[in-house]
């Protein structure tokens, strides 16, 4: 590193996290603290019928069994589960009919963040669940959706509505026993979004949740179930914000994914959670369990992710590739900047025959961020056939941060292709230096550069978040360079 | 246009350029040729404002601003172009998307709004037909598996897409096949107007036979030993460059 190009990253100054501001709204929240009665009263708060609480409590009485995992590469303070509030809900009528009801702060909140509720503003083809602290506060285009029987709503509605459903998938990808997070998710999770695909049906717009924590010292325990029956399709969006605080907030959710024969589901995911301040103060703790399972044969599920946020993530969507033929596909871009850390990755489990998988990781570290790619590659005995390639890049930019990779693969079929690609690359003063000579300044060609590099993931998304990524990225690294 | 004076440089501590002198004016083509390692290179560095380039005594005047404390982009947004001796990859960014956030970012400095799509792809195929640029490459990533000839060929097509006043080509000769290298002199001698002017750096006197200088100016251990028309080049092609060595 030469003394110009220390001297173009002392430069650093954080710019601003735009969606850091806190709706002033009456919330009906619990005290803080977690037992037993505190799950029931959850239950008790939607209404749920007994086998949710049962799950619940089962959930939480093994929670209290596990211990915080210590594996992944990531300092992570002591966290006091006592003094977390578990339910906080905006203060609401208990049923809305039309958007008239809605709290007009709460849409004011939702405004700002760029996410208009109102069906007649929204863009085109895309239905939308928003989510603030513990409930769903809205879902639009149901209507239309429900023509082609199509069920998006809140998970509190659908385990109500729709429990043959609920009880049969909930925790049938991730158990409650599957890993200390998912327990207490299982325990307290509050609300999230709820997708079930019939067979034979395109979903013809893409399906998006947006999860906002608002309420200081709350955690967000969502969780979300995507069904598709054979032959069907959907593409499905979340996107994430908080406000600043200077102490950190907890997130901890959970996504199941089922696929059957023949249908394909598309997860798409921009978390911009509030990543802490530029000397690492606040931030939320994003540590979320994902995973599909390709039930049916021929059935493909994709996870595409831009990860800006949080002070710390601890994710790994991942595939079970039950079905023969099957295909799993994970597209990654992750960055972390000033004290951010982040150990994500994916596995892909093969268990079907000529099941296939692609794993692509673009990992952009700055400041002094420590950013670690984690993947299994798993083929059982009973997969024969199965191709997998990797790719995992890493970007970084200045010296005062990290990248780290550990691929791990385990094979118990001699039939399986499987490559790896890896490459390490830091942002050059001399591209940056080539693009201002032709009048682009810094902080562009930093933005041109990063999303140069993450172009083989940002296509991946749907059109209009590619945007809405691409712009992020370029914040995030705001004044990391120059 | 460009007035350098007594200027001094040093690189991590080194000094490279040990007192240049060089006026331009508009209209004109100077060469600058010398040996490996004379510092050409960065003089042109130096001009363009690479911060690496430290400048210890002297200054740079262009348009009767002095660059001392001017950014690399306001300079190029200010019609200063510099073509790379080595042009940089740039993974991922279509030439297409690089050319357009250039145009507009100089759009921008000059208080205009951005380029039409159209007029933009008008403007694309006119200049590749210029410069003999393939079609193909604009969609690629910037120099991303372009072979030397095409890297340079595509510096001379940058040159015609932002038209700037002064344009600094850095050996974009070398490397070249003859013909390349009669596109590459005839880009030069198309964009060549009144207002604006050229200087060429060059290892050989090859080019010079396409592109004719008003100057020619030889760079020797950090100092400009000899500065006369385009019979210097001549001269110093047929003696070569161990007659300066001798001369110093
Ligand atoms: N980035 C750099 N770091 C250290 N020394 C350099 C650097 N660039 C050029 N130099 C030195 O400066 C001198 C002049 O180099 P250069 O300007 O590239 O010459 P030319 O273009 O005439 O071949 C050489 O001795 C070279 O080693
Ligand atoms: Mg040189």
């Amino acid at each position: 590193m030469n003394a110009s190009q220390d001297k173009l990253l002392a430069k650093v100054t954080q710019a601003d996290y735009k969606y850091g501001f806190y709706t002033d709204i009456e919330t009906d929240a619990f005290a803080k603290g977690l037992n037993e009665d505190v799950v029931r009263q959850i239950s008790g708060k939607k209404n749920e019928p007994g086998f949710m609480l049962d799950f619940r409590l089962k959930a939480y009485s093994h929670w209290k069994t596990m211990k915080m995992p210590e594996w992944a590469h990531l300092t992570i303070p002591e966290i006091d589960y006592q003094d977390i509030i578990y339910y906080a809900a905006p203060l609401q009528k208990p049923t809305l009919g039309s958007l008239d009801e809605v709290d007009p702060e709460l849409l004011r909140t939702f405004e700002k963040l760029g996410i208009p509720l109102e069906e007649q503003k929204l863009l085109s083809g895309v239905a939308v669940d928003a989510v603030m602290d513990s409930i769903s506060v809205k879902t639009t285009f149901k209507e239309t959706l429900a023509e082609l029987g199509v069920i998006f709503c809140p998970m509190s509605e659908a385990i109500r509505e729709y429990p043959d459903l609920a009880k049969k998938y909930i925790g049938s990808v991730v158990p409650y026993t599957d890993n200390f997070f998912a327990a207490l998710n299982s325990a307290v999770f509050s609300d999230g979004s709820f997708c079930y695909i019939p067979k034979g049906v395109r979903c013809p717009m893409e399906l998006s949740t947006y999860f906002r924590i608002n309420m200081a010292n709350t955690g967000q325990f969502e969780r979300t179930l995507i069904i598709a029956e054979d032959d069907s399709y959907v593409s499905y969006l979340e996107g994430c914000t908080a406000p600043v605080r200077d102490n950190n907030q907890l997130h901890a959710a959970v996504v199941e994914i089922v696929v059957l024969d023949n249908a394909e589901v598309k997860y798409s995911t921009v978390q911009n959670w509030y990543p802490g301040d530029k000397n690492g103060k606040g931030g939320i703790y994003n540590f979320v369990t994902k995973r599909g399972l390709c039930k049916g044969d021929h059935s493909k599920i994709s996870w595409n992710q831009v990860e800006t946020g949080s002070a710390i993530t601890w994710k790994y969507p991942s595939c079970i590739l039950k079905g023969n033929h099957t295909t799993g596909e994970f597209y990654s871009v992750a960055i972390t900047n000033n004290y951010q850390q982040a150990d994500t990755g994916t596995k892909m489990i093969h268990i079907g025959k000529n099941s296939r998988s692609t794993i692509i990781s673009k990992g952009i570290s700055a400041g002094h961020g420590q950013n670690s790619f984690r993947s299994l590659v798993k083929v059982l005995k009973t997969a024969d056939n199965v191709r997998n390639f990797t790719q995992c890049d890493s970007l970084l930019m200045g010296d005062q941060c990290g990248a780290h990779t550990f691929p791990y693969i385990e094979v118990e079929n001699d039939s399986a292709v499987l490559e790896h690609e890896a490459t390490t690359s830091r942002i050059g003063e001399d591209q940056i230096f080539y693009c201002n000579q032709r009048g682009i300044d810094t902080e562009n060609a930093i933005g041109l550069i990063i999303n140069g590099y993450a172009r083989e993931v940002l296509n991946k998304l749907p059109m209009e978040f590619a945007v809405e990524a691409q712009k992020l990225l370029q914040i995030s690294l705001e004044g990391s360079v120059g | 246009m460009l007035e350098i004076k007594n200027l001094h440089v040093n690189i991590e501590g080194k000094e490279i350029l040990k007192g240049i002198d060089l006026h331009v004016r508009a209209g004109e083509i100077h060469a600058i040729m010398g040996p490996n390692g004379s510092g050409k290179s960065t003089l042109a560095s130096a001009i363009a404002g690479k911060d690496i380039v430290e400048i210890t005594e002297g200054e740079i005047n262009y348009m009767g601003e002095n660059l001392k404390d001017m950014n690399p982009e306001d300079r190029a947004r200010k019609g200063l172009f510099l073509g790379f001796q080595y042009p940089v990859e740039i993974p991922g960014v279509s030439l297409v998307n690089f050319m357009k956030t250039a145009i507009n970012e100089n759009r921008k400095f000059k208080g205009l709004e951005p380029i039409s799509a159209s007029e933009f792809l008008k403007m694309m195929n006119e200049k590749q037909e210029l410069v003999g640029l393939h079609a193909k490459l604009t969609s690629r990533s910037v120099n991303e598996g372009f072979s030397g000839g095409e890297k340079k060929r595509n510096e001379i097509f940058q040159m015609a897409m932002l038209e700037p006043l002064l344009a600094i080509l850095d050996e974009t000769d070398s490397g070249l096949d003859i013909d390349a290298m009669k596109i590459v002199a005839n880009g030069v001698n198309k964009l060549k107007r009144s207002y604006n002017a050229t200087i060429l750096i060059t290892h050989y006197q090859r080019l010079l036979d396409y592109v004719i200088p008003d100057f020619v100016h030889v760079l020797y251990k950090g100092r400009i030993v000899r500065s006369g028309e385009k019979e210097l080049a001549q001269e110093l092609e047929e003696k070569g460059y161990e007659w300066i060595e001798e001369e110093v």
